[in-house]
């Protein structure tokens, strides 16, 4: 290490417009030369330190259920109905108010195509049939004596991102442009349990997998999935899998696009081939300039977004920042994210923050000092199988601009002298 | 082999049969009766599998549709406030943007019968009976002139009918 350059408070460039080498800089204040590189944008002024009227009286009493704090309010997904409907549409996650990797059930993203039903337990029923030797029929107190497994995953709608494909940026943030993804532990039933009690017929290839809502929406899967990690879930960060996430049950199918995700599951039919439903034929296909459509795109592909500074996050003045982001992929672990603060001139390696898990959300980290002057900032996921995040231009010159789906090119943040920061295309 | 081997070889078969059953699970399912499943398998193929009895024909839809649809899907399925039924026929190709209706882009009559039946209308879904449901996937499919006037919608006929994008999709090659 090059104690003699740490001494003098400077800190190696990682990349152009001053992205740094983080484990530097951390070095760099455990000498106490920090000065030298922060002017100490939101710091404490001096005389703030007195005793507060909550350290005078006695707190609050307990509750059954806890809440954020009353100051977090503004901590909320936003969401759209299709007109005349409730909750035909989708809620999206406040990613650019949260850290770690770990979605709140509360806030986890949320697309119904027939509103939320309300479900009692008692009378909900999971029906295997089809292609097998022996048609079941579980209750969920049946359910819940298999082994259960749990998983971090991420879910992430087919649908996220799809303003991207728009020919103008839209005005928007990491909430609504890239909000329909989320993270949390799933625990529950390996599905391949449950089908090998069933009995699998061996010419079947594909199971139908439907919701117990009004639309009972259904989406053909693989039989392969279905058998490789496929978990019907029973509980969300530890709790029972809330009603808007598919109370009782739900089919988690790690790394593929949400809608295929059933909620509110009642039945599993084992086929020889996929069924075509709505979902799998007018919608959740992607439109190619000639007029193609490419059908079936279950995995979701290598991505990610910084969502600090983003948009709504002005910055306060020069000085350091960590860039913050999360990073994705259906094909596995993330292997590698690049950031850049020139419009993709340069590129410095984020910090991977463990554990880096496969099908999961990824939180990179890379420290920046901001210079005052403008920057166009960015992300690239590389994951394990070497699929690299494309720009947005390549991946419209692969697949045009007809569609809303799948949307996975780098997205630009650009931070203004003022310190504003916009969503554009670069 | 002596008679007690054979037996004790018979009884270890036994042994093996049923210990592979319990070896593959708890066995807390409850097998379901065929009327069970009956009742709950909405789901049709695009071979027509799970079509039901019944019948309709455009005229008969084009009441159902009156009253049921045309609220949400406009006159004639033109749209608005919801999705567009009727045209767009050649638009998926071309610099404009694609109309996807049922007419110009769904590749199967069958998903029609599916969902109308399952999620339709939206503010009743599964309250059409399957006469109805024929009658109305038949005049959604008459607007868009893909079967005539006169031709009846059933479980035979409404797997034959050719939607014009039949052939208009690709399955993905994922690229890991």
């Amino acid at each position: 290490m090059d104690h003699k350059r740490l001494a003098t408070g400077r800190s190696d460039p990682a990349a152009g417009n001053g992205l740094l080498d983080r484990r530097r800089l951390f070095a760099a204040a455990a000498t106490g030369s920090m000065a030298a590189l922060i002017s100490r944008p939101g710091a404490a002024a001096a005389g703030e330190l007195v005793v507060e009227p909550w350290m005078r009286e006695v707190g609050s009493p307990f509750t059954g259920y806890g809440q954020p704090s009353r100051f977090e309010a503004k901590v909320a997904r936003i969401w759209a109905s299709a007109p005349g409907t409730t909750a035909t549409g989708a809620s999206r996650t406040p990613h650019h108010l949260l850290d770690g990797t770990i979605t709140p059930s509360g806030l986890h993203f949320e697309r119904h195509h027939s509103g939320i039903p309300d479900i009692d337990p008692e009378a909900h029923r999971l029906l295997i049939h089809g292609l097998v030797k022996r048609p079941l029929v579980f209750t969920l107190e049946a359910l819940a004596r298999y082994p259960m497994v749990s998983r971090i995953a991420f879910i992430e709608c087919g649908g996220n991102s799809g303003a991207l494909y728009q020919k103008t940026p839209v005005a928007g943030g990491v909430q609504a442009l890239h909000g329909l993804v989320s993270c949390a532990e799933w625990t529950g039933v390996r599905l391949a349990d449950v089908l090998g009690e069933a009995g699998v017929d061996p010419r079947a290839q594909w199971v139908l997998a439907e919701g117990a809502d009004a639309a009972g929406m259904s989406r053909s899967v693989p039989l392969a999935k279905a058998m490789d990690d496929a978990i019907l879930a029973l509980y969300q960060n530890g709790e029972r899998v809330r009603p808007s996430n598919g109370y009782p049950l739900r089919l988690l199918l790690p790394g593929y696009e949400g809608n295929m995700n059933v909620k509110w599951l009642r039945r599993i039919k084992v086929t020889e081939w996929p069924t075509m439903t709505k979902d799998e034929t007018s919608k959740y296909t992607i439109s190619l300039p000639d007029g193609k459509a490419l059908q079936f795109v279950f995995p979701i592909e290598a991505k990610s977004v910084i969502t600090r500074p983003s948009p709504g996050l002005a910055m306060k003045g020069v000085g350091l920042y960590e860039i913050s982001g999360l990073a994705w992929s259906g094909y596995g672990k993330i292997a590698k994210v690049d950031v850049s603060a020139d419009g993709g001139k340069s590129w410095a390696p984020a910090v991977l923050q463990e554990p880096v898990l496969a099908k999961a959300l990824t939180r990179f980290r890379v420290a920046w000092r901001w210079d005052g002057g403008p920057a166009i900032l960015q992300s690239r996921a590389t994951d394990e199988s070497g699929y690299v995040q494309p720009t947005r231009a390549r991946l419209i010159a692969d697949r045009g601009m007809k569609t809303i789906y799948h949307f996975n090119g780098i997205a630009s943040w650009a931070v203004g002298e003022n310190g504003e920061v916009t969503h554009v295309y670069a | 082999m002596s008679t007690p081997s054979r037996l004790v070889a018979a009884a270890s078969a036994l042994l093996v049969l049923s210990s592979a059953g319990l070896a593959e699970g708890p066995g807390l399912g409850r097998v379901a009766t065929p009327d069970e499943i009956a009742s709950w398998d909405i789901s049709i193929g695009p071979d027509g599998a799970g079509l039901p009895p019944g019948r309709g024909t455009p005229k008969q839809g084009e009441t159902v549709y009156a009253e049921k649809c045309l609220a949400c899907h406009g006159e004639m399925g033109a749209g608005k406030p919801n999705d567009q039924l009727v045209g767009g026929r050649g638009s998926l190709s071309g610099e404009q943007a694609p109309v996807k209706t049922v007419g110009s882009f769904w590749p199967y009559a069958t998903t029609l019968f599916d969902y109308v039946r399952r999620a339709m209308p939206l503010n009743a879904p599964k309250s059409l009976s399957d006469d109805e449901v024929y009658a109305v996937s038949a005049y959604i499919l008459q607007l868009n002139g893909i079967i005539g006037e006169a031709d009846v919608m059933d479980a035979q006929t409404l797997p034959q009918v050719q939607m014009p994008n039949r052939n208009g999709f690709i399955v993905f090659s994922p690229a890991k």
